[in-house]
């Protein structure tokens, strides 16, 4: 979520009103903004200092009250102070939409931008661009509409990937003014970051300057959008003067001053879409302060082809205003509210979507959707403002009334039951994580590295591939309790999912190439290394689970009165087979266990031809002790839970 | 011996009722006993009111060994004068005088004292004597022989700069002894009965217990620790929340899928292959199993259609929908891409579709800046309603009848975006636990636009909410940092502890 923010003394001149902080809070929220932070330019130096900064030091920060205000996502006419206060004054009654215009001048060179279609296809297609004429700028307003662009740039403009945007002072430069993309060398200007000492670069150099500079860091992030391009984009007035090297620096010559009075805006883009939501969004909010407010000079794009024949051409700003319709009835139906049609239109103007107006006998409702708000697609969005406009806390409660009925998943029933259980066989429940390093997944274990799902952008070493093991986090566990008491034996178990490489597990009609698997793990640590008591609670869980020793299995077992009250699913049978750890070929969990000292869980299952392997449990190697930093012998097991379903 | 010592305590106390052992200190002496053995049994006595025993603190000085040579042999500085004197006008050299005296401390400390008092006086490198030894009394070998008769007490004894000065000296110092005067208690006995401290089997068998006297029970400690296992703290909430959904008329999704295509996670919600949250930043990509296999081709081509032209009465999002970006798989970032599969199912199933509730409560992923509570994987609950011409009202109250449910029952609802609801709220409750106004969750109703491609009927809606399991459970458990709650870093006693997960015991 976008945050802005604002110092609340110019909000409240411009908004004609004052608030305590209680009373702007709770109009915020009604507004669907949030308050986030009030705070000042000396309390946030104070805070981001590393030292303590002495009064004398921080007085040369501003003390004024600045709120910090959280803008939805998709409101990118809220990122200014000029939009914020239109809009809050819209939604207060104090204020009538304005009425944004695109004035029609007679076409002359300064109205037109040629581009030259066969080099920008090949790295930033699109230009589009408004004259601001006879604009006002005081400190104020130019910090806010340099800061507007910042806006636009990090949130709808991806970073300037998709649309970077240039402005000029329009009476410094001559027209028809042209974009293209021309091979860096070709490329020489003096860049605004070096207007004091004029030195001019080629293209190359100076985005290499930017990848070094420590004073221009801030534009590096930049430099790879066009970096290993072959020709980069480039914007020229008709003298051949650098105005911007789009999606990075504007030249120094047609720079904004606070005594610029003509604006030229240009927003070259790969997405054509949201290139024009851009300029609309800076047009809109600084038209504010042309001479008649709220107006726009059009300017004519042309592409042309090689042999400078125009393709195609456009004229820009959009300013679309357009209607949208919804019908009274949807509107009250999806809010839960019932209103009249005419409420509504009231509504309307307040939220930015007048004049409305009332169509077929009053049962629709035509609203005027205005360039500021690109957020309206359908009718929801419509229906959910008139939501806002009555307040989503005066909306009637109910609940749906169709009856239903409640139900759980068998294998998180299982899962849910079994906890139960083998908490009370003494176990301590623990939950960790499913991203784990290569390393403790598999070479901390005595396992070969084979395939698990890895991440490409992993957040750091910990992150790197998703476990296909349980262990590793039970056994990081153990590590971090070993000031624990181990005398009597310290008991840890898990039932979670590991996730598996498998490029035939298909899930609603779709294969992602991996599936989850619920494992049951437990370890027991202690003075001896509990091989039975690990052995036990395998028996333990084939018992709960309705599935009955193997007759050889437990012939050697004294055959108390468990035996006689077993109860079991028909040809549900399992025994256990000692584990090869001699063979690394093996079974995958081989190397993790004492040689001699692990086993194999086999379940026979009507209908399954052969003997399926579950799991193994053993004594774990010392060497995998030493791996995770365990001081005691250790025996653990791991089950899959799905085939026990 | 624990019982002769017993039986010599209760026996010097019988001759009469106000015998008494006025210090155990010397009574110990004078019987032979361990004078610990002793304080041991008067502890042991006065428990069961035998005895009724006074704290005695004596404090008495003793001497040092360098002390006790002092005594045998004189002090230093009178050694040093003895030798010097025997030396005659001569003197002594250093040497001399150290082999003399019998060794270098003695005859440091001693020359020292002996040039203060002006005993003697240095010729050159040798010591000589100024006066007759025969003149000179041993005033430190006197007065140590003083502490030695006193027994260390040195009251009236020697003056105050005298003590101070043989501390100084290391001669002597100040110890002082616990130790107890022992008159009859309110239940003496001239014979100690053996009291027993629990019921045995023994007992039982024999019938002892009905003649046994019992020790009294310390009712001021703290039962043993039960044993058996315990459940996480997290996962009990997790139980409860799913009690709750249930009681609902809530089903359970299959959420056991971590890894996702782009496609579910993101494209079938409507949500723009531009969007922030899919960048690197926000998203855990997958470099194996980089790619997606297969999707359902038919809806994916209507959910492309949405996105670049629109339809079912919205414009759109005009922009080239790519094919590989839906491909992308990832570690989901919600279960909502469950959701969407499930109303994929929904919509699709034989007999089309019907009413429904749906709820979830699992894991999902965030590659987020880590701190006390974020953390890059949590649990999301989410509940979902599908049902013909559901409004903004039926969602808020779903969401009341589930909140109250967990103990919050006051709740505001804020304006929000998200991109694939619309309305969209966020849900603000006043927590009883933490006394102030938070925000509790996130809501809204599914998009057209993603319900449209589905193939779910026109006027069906969905409406949905959904917020994390860990800040409830940290709430709750009182726990301030995230990793004390979930990953391995979390102590085994914060689990052995945690009470039952109750929410009708929230007073509001």
């Amino acid at each position: 979520m976008p945050t802005l923010a604002v110092e609340r003394d110019a909000l409240f001149t411009s908004l004609g009103r004052s608030y305590t902080r209680e009373e702007f809070d709770e109009l915020c929220f009604e507004f669907g903004v949030e308050l986030d932070d009030v705070t000042s330019e000396r309390e946030e130096a104070d805070k981001a200092s590393a030292t303590k900064l002495s009064k004398k030091q921080l007085s040369v920060f501003s003390d004024s009250v600045i709120y910090k205000i959280d803008v939805p996502a998709n409101r990118y006419d809220l990122l200014c102070i000029e939009g914020l206060s239109r809009a809050i004054k819209i939604f207060l009654g104090d204020l009538d939409a304005p009425q944004y215009q695109v004035v029609q001048v007679p076409e002359s060179d300064m109205e037109r931008m040629v581009v030259q279609q066969s080099t920008t296809a090949t790295i930033r297609p699109f230009v589009v661009c408004a004259i601001l004429r006879d604009v006002t700028f005081t400190q104020e307003r130019y910090q806010s509409f340099i800061e507007l662009q910042d806006q636009l740039h990090r949130n709808l403009c991806r970073q300037r990937t998709l649309v970077a945007i240039g402005t000029h002072d329009m009476d410094t430069v001559q027209g028809p003014f042209k974009y293209e993309a021309r091979a860096p060398s070709h490329i020489n200007f003096v860049p605004l970051t070096h207007s004091a000492t004029q030195q001019t670069f080629d293209a190359k150099a100076l985005l290499e300057h930017y990848e070094t500079e420590p004073a221009c860091k801030h534009l590096k992030p930049y430099v790879p959008i066009i970096k290993d391009s072959p020709l980069y984009p480039v914007v020229l007035d008709s003298n051949e003067t650098v105005m911007s090297l789009p999606p990075i620096i504007n030249g120094s010559k047609s720079k904004i001053t606070l005594d610029t009075t003509n604006v030229f805006i240009e927003c070259t883009a790969t997405d054509l879409t949201k290139a024009n939501i851009v300029l609309d969004t800076v047009v809109t909010m600084f038209s504010e302060y042309a001479a008649k407010p709220f107006t726009v000079e059009p300017v004519r794009v042309e592409f042309v082809d090689a042999s400078s024949q125009i393709t195609k051409s456009y004229i820009t700003p959009q300013m679309y205003t357009r209607n949208e319709s919804a019908s009274v009835s949807f509107v009250n139906s999806l809010i839960g509210i019932n209103i009249t049609a005419q409420k509504m239109v009231e509504l309307c103007n307040k939220i930015q979507l007048g004049p409305a107006t009332l169509l077929d006998n009053d049962t629709m409702l035509q609203v005027t959707v205005p360039p500021t708000r690109s957020d309206i697609l359908h009718a929801v969005d419509i229906a959910e403002d008139i939501g806002i406009a009555f307040g989503y806390n005066n909306i009637v409660k109910r609940v749906p009334t169709t009856a239903t009925v409640g139900s759980e998943q068998p294998l998180a029933t299982l899962g849910d039951l079994l906890r139960e259980e083998i908490a009370r066989a003494g176990y301590i429940e623990v939950l960790t994580h499913g991203l784990c390093s290569i390393h403790d997944n598999f070479t901390a274990l005595r396992r070969s590295i084979t395939s698990a799902v890895s991440l490409s952008n992993p957040a750091n070493a910990e992150y790197q591939v998703v476990r296909t093991t349980l262990l590793p986090g039970l056994l990081k566990t153990l590590q971090h309790n070993r000031s624990a008491s181990f005398a009597n034996g310290f008991k840890l178990f898990e039932i979670s999912d590991v996730v598996l490489p498998d490029d035939k597990h298909v899930v609603t009609e779709t294969i992602v190439g991996a599936r989850n698997s619920r494992k049951v793990c437990g370890v027991y640590a202690g003075p001896t290394s509990g091989f039975e008591i690990i052995h036990g609670l395998v028996d333990r869980i084939m018992t709960l689970t309705e599935v009955q020793p193997e007759e050889e299995y437990i012939k050697n077992s004294a055959k108390g009165l468990e035996e006689q009250y077993r109860v079991s699913r028909e040809g549900w049978y399992y025994t256990i087979r000692a584990l090869d750890t001699d063979d690394v070929n093996g079974h995958a969990s081989s190397g993790t266990y004492f040689p001699g000292r692990a086993a194999e869980v086999l379940l026979t299952k009507p209908g399954v031809e052969e003997k399926m392997s579950i799991g193994t449990f053993g004594i774990l190697h010392p060497e995998v002790l030493t791996n995770f930093d365990i001081q005691y012998p250790t025996s653990a097991l791991e089950l899959d839970l799905e085939c026990l379903l | 011996m624990t019982e002769a010592i017993e039986e010599a305590i209760l026996q010097h106390l019988a001759p009469a009722p106000d015998a008494t052992i006025e210090d155990t200190f010397p009574w110990a002496a004078s019987n032979n006993f361990d004078h610990n053995a002793v304080v041991g049994s008067v502890k042991s006595l006065s428990v069961e009111a035998y005895v009724s025993a006074t704290e005695l603190s004596t404090s008495f000085y003793t001497l040092s060994k360098e002390a006790q040579g002092v005594l045998q042999h004189g002090s230093h500085e009178v050694r040093v004068l003895r030798a010097l004197v025997q030396a005659g006008q001569d003197g002594l050299t250093m040497a001399d005088l150290q082999s003399q005296v019998g060794g270098k401390d003695v005859c440091k400390i001693g020359m020292g004292n002996c040039m203060k008092h002006k005993w003697a006086k240095k010729d050159g490198d040798k010591l000589v004597a100024l006066l007759g030894v025969k003149d000179v009394t041993d005033e430190t070998q006197g007065q140590l022989q003083k502490v030695q008769e006193a027994n260390g007490v040195l009251n009236g004894i020697l003056n105050d700069k005298e003590i101070n000065l043989l501390k100084r000296r290391k001669l002597i110092s100040l110890v002082t002894r616990k130790s107890y005067s022992v008159v009859r208690g309110k239940d003496y006995m001239p014979k100690r009965v053996k009291k027993a401290a629990d019921l045995t089997k023994e007992m039982l068998d024999s019938g002892e217990w009905k003649t046994m006297p019992f020790k009294p029970y310390n009712f001021l400690t703290l039962g043993e620790k039960v044993g058996g296992g315990y459940l996480h703290p997290l996962l009990k909430v997790r139980a409860e929340f799913r009690k709750i959904l249930m009681q609902m008329g809530f089903q359970e999704m299959p959420t056991n899928k971590w890894v996702e295509s782009s496609f579910w996670n993101f494209d079938s919600l409507f949500q723009p292959q531009s969007h922030p949250a899919r960048d690197a930043h926000d998203t855990f990509f997958i470099k194996e199993p980089a790619s997606t296999v297969s999707v359902p081709e038919d809806y994916f081509q209507r959910v492309k259609d949405m996105h670049e032209r629109g339809g079912a009465g919205s414009i759109g999002y005009r922009y080239d929908f790519k094919r590989e970006e839906a491909f992308k798989n990832l570690l989901r970032t919600h279960t909502t891409a469950i959701s969407s599969q499930m109303l994929y199912k929904l919509a699709n199933q034989p007999g089309g579709f019907q009413p429904a509730r749906y709820f979830s409560i699992d894991r999902v992923f965030r590659n987020e800046t880590m701190d006390a509570t974020h953390l890059c994987e949590f649990h999301q609950v989410e509940g979902l309603v599908a049902d013909y011409d559901l409004s903004l009202g039926d969602l808020i109250g779903t969401i009341e009848t589930f909140f109250k449910k967990i103990g919050i029952t006051q709740l505001r609802f804020k304006p929000a975006f998200n991109p694939y609801t619309e309305p969209s709220m966020e849900i603000f409750g006043y927590h009883p636990d933490l006394k102030k106004w938070t925000e509790i969750g996130n809501s809204g109703m599914f998009r057209p636009e993603m319900l449209a491609p589905m193939g779910l009927p026109e006027n069906v809606r969905v409406i949905a909410w959904g917020l994390s399991l860990e800040r409830p459970t940290m709430i709750k458990y009182r726990i301030k940092n995230i990793r004390d709650l979930f990953g391995h870093k979390v102590e085994m006693a914060r689990t052995r502890t945690a009470p039952i997960c109750r929410f009708d015991n929230v007073t509001a």
